[in-house]
């Protein structure tokens, strides 16, 4: 099984690069994937892989786009409310390259 | 984001020369034990592969003659060598549905015909061993099932049920796909390709109300496992989560609302998607199938309503009736299931809807003939109704349509190039490649007629478009469902009730 190693850590992902075990997550761990994935992690990244984080407490499994983008509206300010902006956040989608930073599953299916 | 590489648009679709091996490398994540014992898969390979594989191979040929047909008669005569999207967009040969095929042909003639059992050499025989298995992984994974091959056959061979047959084998022997086997678990554990659980389901829901009231003023209902409702809604999960799908979704919502028909999504079948399909399994199929028909059992529907899928449309339309009819418990009045297209096009002729054309006045659009329904299925009571009744929803819903070059639309659709259990990550170059010939089609009408939006009606076509188009620098926007347009022109609150 492919894995990481970080401050002595060993961590399993899956093929893709996700974690397999969600209670590995830490914010250095988020820091890690972040920089396997080229997105340097601003304060608007944070509010995002929080409320997936959040909402994946709740619900086991991440929120539809629309919820997110609500969410972040409310937290960022309503121009920052649209898939656009997520998208500038995280270029390869919000649903797969922020779960992935969030230590959520790869989201599966026609998406 | 990785980088992928992305084939250079020419003007104009162009075969090109013959390359070897260029997409070789490009493997599926193999399934895992997890996911492939509960689907009645081996564990791992198993130790004696190749005979169970040959005997599977002959147990397939005695119960789907069209198989050994398909395998018997090809005289090679090229007519589909060129009509793949895949072998378009990545020149290699084994991307050539003959050569595809050639693949297991030549292990058939290797095991069950007398000159490959005694001369395999002179007729190209080969054995089923591990270079064999391999091209087989690769190449079997390469293809979408659209059957664009087959529309230019003469002999009408389908090289889809040939890719599904490999498929089915390789599951016998333990060597499965990641991608499809994961998501067949989750619909039997949750429900629905996502997985997303009925509290999560029923929340979002709720949400996409309130969005519809804000934005309309009107209470637009999304009702979740509501027995005695006229019509089961079944749609693809993704409808539940991705965009553009959410869209088409709240324009089906908007549709029973103005018709003033008691509509109900369910939660074990909250999803149209059949990938049963994809692998080829007879048994998946009808299981997964079997979901749908019980709840509308259990929630006492007399009409089944299938949301913007494709491969579902023709799972529902073309198999549910073998799988697990008859049927005879719903509406006899209604066609049995019938596409949300049909639907909505029946009630805007009997007047029960008024759509404002303006409202989509910032777009040109073109329509994008999703594969299995355009080759697989029908839909209204006209033959050609799966192309013209979409078109006429587009046409009823916005002043500026055109078409896109005819040799790329109907039934000579170029695939999406994410269909048939391909639209995963690790396949990206081949997703990417494949896309060529419809981008490239797209190109032409978006440079002649300023078209800005393409719709269509396939949850795949949508999640596939809106990660592709962007790397051949098309907006992801410019990709959207039929019903997404419906949404943006109802009018609600007009009047209400079929007329």
């Amino acid at each position: 099984m492919p894995s990481f190693e970080l401050n002595g850590h060993t961590y399993e992902t899956d093929e893709d690069g996700y974690l397999i075990n969600l209670s590995d997550w830490s914010e250095d761990v988020a820091k890690h994937l972040a920089v396997t994935e080229s997105v340097e992690m601003s304060e608007a990244h944070w509010e995002v892989v929080n409320f997936l984080r959040e909402y994946y407490e709740e619900y086991k499994i991440a929120p539809m786009i629309r919820i997110l983008t609500k969410a972040i509206g409310k937290k960022l300010g309503k121009e920052k409310g649209n898939t656009k902006y997520l998208y500038d956040l995280y270029p390869g989608g919000p649903a797969k390259q922020a779960c992935k930073i969030a230590g959520l599953p790869k989201p599966t299916g026609c998406v | 984001m990785a980088d992928y590489s992305v084939p250079e648009l020419q003007e104009d679709i162009k075969t090109p020369a013959l390359a070897v091996g260029t997409m070789e490398h490009l493997k599926p994540y193999p399934a895992i034990e997890k996911h492939m014992v509960p689907l009645g898969f081996p564990d791992k390979r198993v130790d004696n592969w190749q005979q169970k594989g040959i005997e599977k191979l002959g147990d397939m040929l005695k119960k789907y003659r069209s198989l050994q047909v398909y395998l018997d008669i090809c005289v090679k005569c090229g007519a589909c060598a060129d009509k793949c999207h895949y072998y378009l967009g990545t020149k290699d040969a084994n991307n050539m549905p003959v050569q595809r095929a050639e693949l297991m042909r030549s292990v058939y003639r290797r095991y069950f015909t007398p000159a490959g059992k005694l001369f395999p050499g002179v007729v190209r025989a080969a054995d089923f061993d591990e270079e064999t298995l391999n091209k087989w992984i690769t190449y079997y994974h390469q293809c979408s099932q659209c059957r664009r091959c087959s529309v230019f056959c003469p002999y009408g061979i389908d090289t889809a049920e040939i890719t599904m047959a490999a498929r089915e084998i390789m599951d016998a022997i333990g060597v499965g796909h990641k991608y499809s086997t994961e998501i067949i678990c989750k619909v039997h554990d949750v429900g629905n390709n996502l997985g997303i659980p009925k509290p999560a389901l029923k929340g979002t829901l709720e949400f996409l109300e309130g969005d519809i009231l804000e934005t309309t003023g009107h209470e637009v209902r999304l009702p979740l496992d509501e027995e005695g409702a006229e019509v089961l809604l079944v749609a693809p999960s993704a409808d539940f989560f991705s965009e553009p799908h959410i869209q088409s979704l709240m324009g089906y919502a908007k549709v029973f609302h103005q018709a003033g028909i008691r509509y109900t999504i369910s939660s074990i079948g909250a999803e149209a998607a059949n990938f049963g399909m994809f692998i080829g399994s007879f048994a998946q199929k009808q299981k997964i199938a079997k979901r749908i028909a019980d709840q509308a059992r259990e929630l006492k529907v007399k009409r089944i309503v299938v949301g913007e899928c494709g491969h579902a449309w023709r799972v529902a339309y073309s198999f549910w009736n073998t799988l697990n009819g008859p049927f005879d418990f719903l509406d006899p009045r209604y066609p049995v299931p019938q596409h949300v297209c049909e639907f909505t096009y029946d009630l805007l002729k009997r007047g029960a809807l008024t759509l404002d054309k303006e409202a989509n006045d910032q777009y040109v659009v073109t329509m994008h003939d999703s594969c299995n329904v355009a080759r697989a299925s029908r839909m209204g009571d006209q033959p050609g109704g799966q192309f013209e009744i979409p078109r006429a929803l587009i046409r009823a819903a916005c002043h500026h349509y055109v078409e896109m070059d005819p040799d790329t639309t109907h039934e000579k659709t170029f695939c999406c190039g994410g269909g048939g259990g391909v639209l995963t990550d690790e396949l990206m170059d081949l997703r990417v490649a494949g896309a060529l010939p419809r981008v490239t089609a797209l190109k032409q009408v978006m440079k002649k007629d300023k078209v800005n939006f393409m719709a269509l009606i396939c949850a795949i076509c949508k999640a596939q478009f809106t990660k592709i188009l962007p790397l051949y620098h098309i907006p992801m926007e410019t990709v959207g469902g039929v019903h997404q347009l419906v949404s943006n022109a109802i009018q609600l609150g007009a009047k209400k009730g079929i007329v």
